[in-house]
């Protein structure tokens, strides 16, 4: 008994001490981040699952080797813009941040991102569209380090059983006929998440563009008709209920269970499809065209520093990442420059179909919206959310959720 | 009472009276030396005293005073996002709860907020002494039984409330399935603005119910057995024994058992947030889900409103806390 209390009580001081020590180690890191002058750069990403060995991290090294310095990663930044703000308050911005693409235009506007006149970047071979979400009053606040979007995946067994042709599916009208048609075979018709977060915006956004609505007149009769289609396809049981609860990811793995004749998804998930042997088209607009996108993927943005002659080489750092394909690659995204995509083609020729999306792709930000996005966003999936669980009509939801807007933004 | 009116007698020197049956007997030198070794002594007693209070009062400060006082001080300005930058906030007044009090959310979550905990505490409370009173006559195998209702309570939230939300799911939820054996046609309990309530309600009161037992367990082990005997030889059956007897006696137990339980439903946050996040729309928003979108769910920040909200909350459950300390005096009273 006496020999157990002494160990115990060892085992209790030595962790004891450990702790300390791991605390006293974890200040001096941070301490030597902020000092100045030095060839010590800090990087943020909002990437906690890829490690130290992932292609991301050494594509971040590899950089720093080519430059002569060293880049001290962070990946616990992952995009809460209150945190971010928080802590750029006591004076530690990094040297680069990676932040999610419609949060570019809120730091920018809390003032904590340089612009490419103050850091001197040059952008003009970055994809334009993919560009103008970090662009606000013709000012560039960040790069993207590329890209992804949302297609519509299909299952080729389902649709042969029902007898659907993919080519026939062209606009609203013909994709719901197609959907009957597997219903009516015995199978699901279409997965996707319409749940109430931004997910839920970023999925609803395609079809609200693609029937040429705007996000600055929420209750259009365009926006009511692209609402009514998804509304109606929950009603007559083309698409589950689930829907409404759905992520991008729990709406992927309804969809591979192979019932679902249609999906709506990121291109983050082409590998799997491909393994699976699902194929992708561009989600249809109203007018038979394609149905720009919402692009998705993080800007590396350079934050303001107190020793201005820091961002010379912080420029360098974000030129590295997206030049090329590394970065993108690393990520697994469509690269942001036509060289960089032209790499990725000559690798994979299937990935054009996603290539050609991104091009058409559209940022959510855009139409110089900036800040406004962030309450429109939140009324758009209320009202996406209030209408396909029969609360009120998506006429109704939606003049409600330009009613909320007008209120908020004045 | 009666020690109130005695107190002053003593003296302001509260310190020296609680110690005052020593200290003359120790001090057998001279009135002079003697002051100043009885200040001396007293100074040294305030200090250890103090010594011994200041680790909980900073404690208490920092983490519960002044966190309060911020969210007081939060509501009352117009916080937004340049404020972490610049520092300064507008003062604002009553804008913020002004806001609140108008918008179209507010009485659906007021609404939600009571049918949520009232139907809530009821339901598990009703549940928790008819499976203490259950349980309180020992049967083979009853403590593995108890020990089995115990489960929910030792499950993580996040996992009980996503596994619910899955039993819950319309199309392939096990609950639905079951109905579905019976005829009874598709619910949709988490994405129907008329069943989303219910389903989280069906969800918390399952978590609620092992709490509710074990408080009333231990408090049905305090009722003295003679009582019971003596009902039993006047020859009072199982009915009256429970409402004459049992309940009655139980009163103190069963008060704060509903007072914990509403304090701690009026806050509850993840079983909801996981299951339906308030929505669809506003159907199963309370209060504390309201606080935190505007708060961090949306778009756009809204501190200042969202703590102002937080505070109509802290105010529900403070007042309610008044209202069991006074029927605590009352019951107290008539003893």
């Amino acid at each position: 008994m006496d020999k157990n209390r002494k160990a115990r009580v060892i085992g209790a001081t030595v962790l004891s001490g450990a702790f300390v020590v791991a605390a006293l180690t974890g200040c001096s890191t941070t301490q030597s981040e902020t000092s100045s002058g030095s060839t010590e750069y800090t990087l943020w990403d909002p990437y906690p699952d890829r490690d130290a060995s992932s292609d991301w991290a050494k594509a971040i090294d590899a950089c720093a080797a080519d430059i002569g310095i060293t880049i001290e990663r962070n990946a616990g930044n992952t995009g809460d813009t209150v945190k971010d703000l928080t802590t750029a308050a006591a004076g530690k911005l990094p040297d680069i941040a990676m932040v999610d693409n419609p949060k570019v235009s809120t730091l920018a506007d809390a003032g904590l991102l340089t612009t490419t006149d103050d850091n001197g970047l040059d952008v003009s071979d970055i994809q334009e569209n993919i560009l103008t979400a970090g662009q606000i009053d013709g000012k560039t606040y960040g790069v993207p380090v590329g890209a992804n979007t949302l297609g519509l995946y299909y299952n080729p067994e389902v649709l042969d059983a029902a007898g659907v042709d993919i080519a026939s599916v062209t606009d609203g009208a013909s994709l719901t006929a197609a959907l009957e048609k597997v219903v009516a075979a015995g199978k699901k018709g279409i997965t996707f998440s319409a749940v109430g977060t931004e997910e839920g915006t970023f999925q609803f956004l395609p079809w609200f563009w693609g029937a040429g609505a705007d996000l600055t007149a929420l209750d259009s009769t365009e926006a009511t008709s692209a609402l009514t289609l998804w509304t109606d396809w929950v009603k007559n049981g083309l698409a589950p209920q689930s829907v409404l609860q759905n992520t991008q990811g729990t709406s992927w793995d309804e969809f591979k269970t192979g019932e679902f004749a249609f999906a709506e998804n990121g291109s983050w998930f082409k590998a799997d499809a491909d393994a699976a042997g699902y194929m992708s088209i561009q989600i249809p607009g109203e007018n038979g065209q394609p149905a720009p996108a919402p692009t998705g993927g993080e800007f590396i943005t350079i934050p303001i520093q107190k020793d201005t002659s820091r961002y010379a080489t912080s420029v360098k750092i974000v030129k590295c990442l997206t030049e090329g394909n590394t970065g993108a690659d690393a990520l697994g995204y469509v690269a942001p420059t036509a060289a960089g995509q032209e790499a990725q083609l000559a690798a994979d020729p299937s990935l054009q179909g996603w290539v050609t999306a991104v091009g058409d792709a559209k940022p959510r930000t855009a139409d110089n919206l900036g800040i406004k996005y962030g309450t429109i966003s939140e009324q758009l999936y209320t009202a996406v959310q209030n209408a396909l669980s029969g609360g009120s009509s998506p006429a109704d939801a939606l003049a409600a959720a330009q009613q909320a807007v007008d209120a908020k933004l004045g | 009472m009666t020690a109130m009116h005695t107190a002053p007698r003593t003296g302001a020197g509260g310190n020296t009276t609680a110690h005052g049956g020593a200290v003359p007997a120790a001090g057998a030198a001279l009135p002079s030396e003697r002051d100043g070794g009885r200040r001396r002594q007293r100074i040294r007693q305030q200090l250890i005293a103090w010594a011994f209070i200041a680790p909980v009062a900073i404690y208490m400060v920092l983490f519960y005073a002044w966190p309060l006082i911020r969210n007081l001080d939060l509501s009352f300005r117009d916080y937004s996002l340049a404020s972490f930058i610049t520092g300064e906030a507008p003062f604002a007044g009553f804008d913020n709860y002004i806001e609140v009090f108008r918008s179209p959310t507010f009485w659906p979550a007021l609404w939600n907020t009571a049918v949520f905990t009232f139907g809530s505490i009821i339901v598990q409370f009703a549940l928790g002494l008819a499976l203490a009173v259950f349980f309180y006559r020992r049967f083979p195998l009853s403590t593995t039984l108890r020990a089995l209702f115990l489960v929910p309570w030792l499950l993580p939230l996040l996992v009980s409330a996503s596994i619910w939300a899955w039993m819950l799911n319309s199309d392939s939820g096990v609950v639905n399935a079951a109905l579905a054996v019976f005829g009874i046609p598709q619910v949709n309990w988490l994405t129907s603005p008329q069943w989303s309530m219910v389903g989280v309600l069906i969800a918390n009161i399952w978590i609620g119910i092992p709490f509710n037992l074990v408080i009333l367990y231990s408090g049905l082990q305090n009722i003295p057995s003679e009582v019971y005997e003596a009902s039993a030889l006047d020859g009072a059956n199982g009915w009256q024994t429970f409402w004459r007897i049992t309940f009655p006696m139980l009163r103190p137990v069963s008060a704060i058992t509903l007072l914990l339980g509403l304090i701690y439903t009026l806050k509850v946050f993840d079983i909801i947030w996981i299951m339906t996040r308030g929505g669809p729309g506003d159907s199963s928003t309370t209060f504390a889900i309201w606080s935190y979108r505007l708060g961090f769910g949306g778009g756009s920040p809204d501190l200042s409103p969202a703590a102002a909200v937080g505070n109509l909350l802290i105010l529900i459950a403070f007042v309610f806390g008044i209202i069991y300390i006074r029927t605590q005096r009352r019951t107290g009273d008539e003893l």
